[in-house]
């Protein structure tokens, strides 16, 4: 799987914690609308395995789906075939990510993580992050509501440059104790839709 | 995509996975969408509601009952639906909201500027 043009030697900064080992998961898609539902559904399910809530996964997913559509319409003009980066990183507390030896040493595949991280980078046009921000929601008109939903929805949210080209969006979003006591891993169910 | 078997005043299209039906119920045209409303679905449905509201039927009810999933995209498609009925005195009112679905609409702080109901009746009488 192709890496993005400015991490493919070494792993990717990033302005929430650093990231010193590779994700966990990668997904490159194409900006085609019609991968989203797919994208959506990875996400959401893997966020069950790992622990979270039914509500917390659909959350994710919907923040997966909201970042993707804004690099399609916004980043890359609606240009369908361009790359998108989807990483994922579970988090043991928040800043440290869960290695094998740290999964090994806390129990291997039972360990629920705090947190997950989300990475999103694409290779369109550099824009100043502080430019990105929530438009006026009184102001009713179509479009606009991505970025809201997106801070909304997620705990952290930081968009950057990438080193060379392209933007990065990493979000997190932490699990809550209660999401234990809804986890039931042999009732699995797709977060993309339904 | 036309389905010739649905009667005059009714009718059915497709894309893809996602699928909007319309029919006359009691003076209110009634838009059926089924299936997750994304980027990929929500140009066609923007499509269908427009072509639907071209005819400026009186009472648009757009029953989302068979719609799972919606993002800001079908959010957006919902809010010029709703601003080109008012321009033309268009009662439009949604109905059968999935709980995921009335969630972004609360996000997005318009569950209170559009007309929601839990179902088509209570849509035909609202």
């Amino acid at each position: 799987m192709a890496q993005p043009a400015s991490s493919s030697s070494s792993p990717p900064k990033s302005a929430v914690g650093d990231i010193g080992e590779p994700p966990q998961i990668r997904l490159q898609l194409m900006s085609n609308p019609q991968y989203l539902s797919g994208a959506r559904e990875l996400v959401g399910a893997v966020a069950k395995r790992l622990g979270f809530a039914d509500e917390a996964c659909g959350k994710i997913a919907l923040a997966v789906d909201e970042a993707l559509c804004n690099v399609i319409r916004h980043g890359y003009g609606r240009e369908t075939n361009r790359p998108i980066w989807v990483s994922i990183w579970p988090l043991i507390e928040p800043g440290e990510q869960v290695s094998a030896a740290a999964s090994k040493a806390r129990g291997g595949g039972d360990t629920l993580p705090s947190a997950l991280r989300i990475v999103i980078e694409d290779e369109a046009r550099q824009v100043d992050p502080a430019v990105i921000r929530s438009r006026d929601l009184e102001e009713i008109r179509p479009g606009g509501l991505g970025v809201h939903i997106i801070k909304a929805v997620m705990d952290e949210v930081v968009y950057e440059r990438r080193e060379k080209v392209g933007m990065r969006l990493t979000m997190i979003k932490r699990r809550t104790p209660e999401a234990d006591d809804h986890m039931d891993r042999s009732n699995c169910k797709e977060y993309g839709g339904g | 995509m036309a389905d010739s078997s649905i009667r005059p005043g009714q009718f059915s299209s497709q894309e893809g996975a996602f699928a909007v039906r319309a029919e006359q119920r009691g003076g209110a045209t009634v838009v059926l969408p089924t299936g997750e409303i994304d980027l990929n679905a929500s140009p066609f449905l923007r499509q269908e509601l427009k072509r639907i509201q071209t005819s400026r039927p009186q009472r648009l009810i757009v029953d989302l009952a068979g719609v799972p999933y919606m993002d800001s995209s079908g959010v957006a498609t919902l809010v010029e639906a709703m601003q080109f009925a008012r321009k033309n005195s268009t009662k439009l009112v949604l109905c059968g909201m999935q709980d995921k679905v009335r969630s972004i609409f609360e996000i997005a702080r318009l569950e209170t500027v559009f007309t929601i109901v839990p179902d088509v009746d209570a849509a035909m009488s609202v």
